[in-house]
């Protein structure tokens, strides 16, 4: 217990402690708002879709958790190749140990970052449905970003340099984003496109924290939390399989 | 192979990476209290083999056993077993000296009333105490080997490695080190195995040498006995006589180039 414990407060300090870090990723989400939000508003609002910017929120806050959370994986690499990985790989605790530190560190963070947007959206025109909810919709943040870092981290465990890193950024977090109910309603998506926001994780996830702070899920919570939360138990038998064969 | 006066019990161990065969069918044995040195010339296979007894590699054949368990199916009692002093840097530069220490503390699972005294007096032996709330990124490269040193020797463990440790340390710190070293030795058993390239630093303080060059163990025995086998009268002219003098290239691995490139792009 002791060791994630450490673990995980290792990766809260080095967050609070790199506050370039914290702003230069709050940039993108906030665009996203901006350009989204007030740019594409009326037309929602127009084609009866309702207030875009409740509906955008959640999506953008799950966008900041989806970058946030995969960089953990990149810590990883940090950490690989700054020499610190030995460290912790060389110490008499075990690997699932180390794993869960460093994901629900990972994890905490993302949702950190989350909470910050939520935070300036509300400057920005957003209100909670219910803020009786809103602690559920951080429970809910949590769940994805764990999920998401626990992916971070199953990738780094197999790669050694950032140029791959950013093919997985490219072709995998991207497409999960855009291609999920994240800025725009699956209901209103073409068959074909629908179909793949079915089978994306991000989808549920947004869908869960959507229900949580605007008041509307698509899929139901049920179906939402069986997803995310089955892929999550998923992910961490992976990833503690892939972190114990680490070589260093 | 089982013998409980063993530290360390090498059988036929092998690693190959692809083609490169880094570490040829090497047999060895430490037995338990001893300081062991084991040298070689650059890209001899001295890492490989350390880190293979670390659990931190896998063999490709051979067998291993270290305080009685086998590093590739025991590796938690493994690891409950030794320490490391790691080559290469392996501190965490955004945290400071302190919580390095602490983090390994715990990691190591050393008695909290021991821990605070124990970091407190290897901090000073080390002259970074003053610095202590310093993030190590602020340090200097001699300075972050000393904690390095300091951090490897907050818990006592049955056998600690040291892969050139003092690499990069003035002579001071060396000395500090060693007297500290020998102390936790003979005082609480500890074995030491530590490879160098300071032949004096290994002539002074070894009481086993072990040779190996090109993945192969050429010869192990006391000072003495390996200045008699060479006909010579340093360790250094029978180190020189036995290995050849040809300088050894080493190619640079993964790590080490991606180490370069993330330095100039980090360099802000």
């Amino acid at each position: 217990m002791s060791t994630i414990y450490i673990l995980w407060m290792r990766q809260l300090k080095r967050y609070f402690r790199s506050r370039s870090r914290i702003i230069g990723a709050l940039g993108q989400p906030l665009l996203f708002l901006i350009a989204f939000g007030y740019g594409f508003g009326s037309i929602f609002a127009a084609a009866g879709g309702g207030n875009y910017m409740n509906f955008l929120v959640p999506g953008i806050i799950s966008q900041s958790i989806l970058f946030t959370a995969i960089s953990s994986g990149i810590n990883l690499i940090w950490d690989r190749q700054f020499g610190f990985l030995k460290e912790t790989l060389a110490a008499p605790v075990s690997r699932l140990e180390i794993m869960l530190g460093q994901a629900l560190g990972g994890a905490t963070v993302a949702t950190i970052q989350g909470a910050v947007v939520l935070v300036l959206s509300l400057f920005m025109g957003f209100s909670p449905a219910n803020w009786l909810l809103v602690p559920l919709a951080i429970l809910a943040m949590f769940l994805l970003s764990l999920l998401f870092t626990l992916v971070g981290i199953a990738i780094a465990s197999k790669m050694e340099d950032f140029q791959g890193f950013q093919l997985i950024i490219n072709f995998l977090i991207m497409p999960l984003f855009f291609l999920s109910g994240a800025l725009f309603p699956v209901s209103a998506m073409p068959k074909a496109l629908a179909v793949v926001a079915q089978i994306n994780p991000v989808t549920y996830g947004v869908d869960m924290i959507r229900g949580f702070l605007s008041g509307t899920t698509h899929f139901g919570y049920t179906t939402d939390f069986a997803f995310v939360g089955g892929l999550t138990i998923l992910l961490l038998v992976i990833g503690s399989y892939l972190f114990s064969r680490i070589e260093v | 192979m089982e013998n409980n006066n063993l530290a360390i019990e090498v059988k036929n161990l092998v690693k190959k990476f692809g083609d490169f065969t880094a570490v040829s069918n090497i047999n060895f044995e430490v037995p338990c209290g001893q300081i062991f040195a084991f040298l070689g010339p650059n890209g001899a296979g001295k890492s490989t083999t350390i880190k293979m007894l670390t659990t931190m590699l896998r063999p490709t054949s051979g067998e291993i056993r270290l305080n009685g368990f086998d590093p590739i199916h025991d590796q938690d009692k493994v690891r409950r077993s030794f320490g490391i002093v790691f080559q290469d840097p392996s501190l965490d530069d955004e945290l400071t000296a302190f919580e390095n220490m602490e983090l390994h503390s715990v990691l190591y699972n050393v008695d909290k009333k021991i821990r605070t005294q124990r970091i407190e007096e290897l901090l000073k032996l080390v002259e970074l105490w003053d610095k202590r709330k310093d993030y190590v990124k602020t340090y200097s490269g001699g300075m972050k080997r000393r904690l390095e040193i300091a951090r490897g020797l907050l818990h006592h463990p049955k056998i600690l490695f040291l892969d050139e440790p003092t690499l990069g340390l003035d002579p001071q710190t060396r000395n500090l080190m060693w007297q500290y070293l020998k102390k936790m030795n003979q005082e609480e058993g500890i074995t030491v195995f530590f490879s160098t390239h300071y032949m004096e630093e290994a002539e002074k303080v070894a009481d086993e040498i072990a040779i190996i060059d090109h993945g192969k163990i050429i010869t192990k025995g006391t000072v003495s006995q390996l200045k008699q086998q060479t006909k010579t009268d340093s360790l250094e002219d029978a180190f020189l006589s036995l290995t050849g003098s040809a300088i050894r290239e080493e190619s640079a691995g993964n790590v080490e180039q991606m180490r370069t490139h993330s330095k100039m792009w980090r360099s802000r």
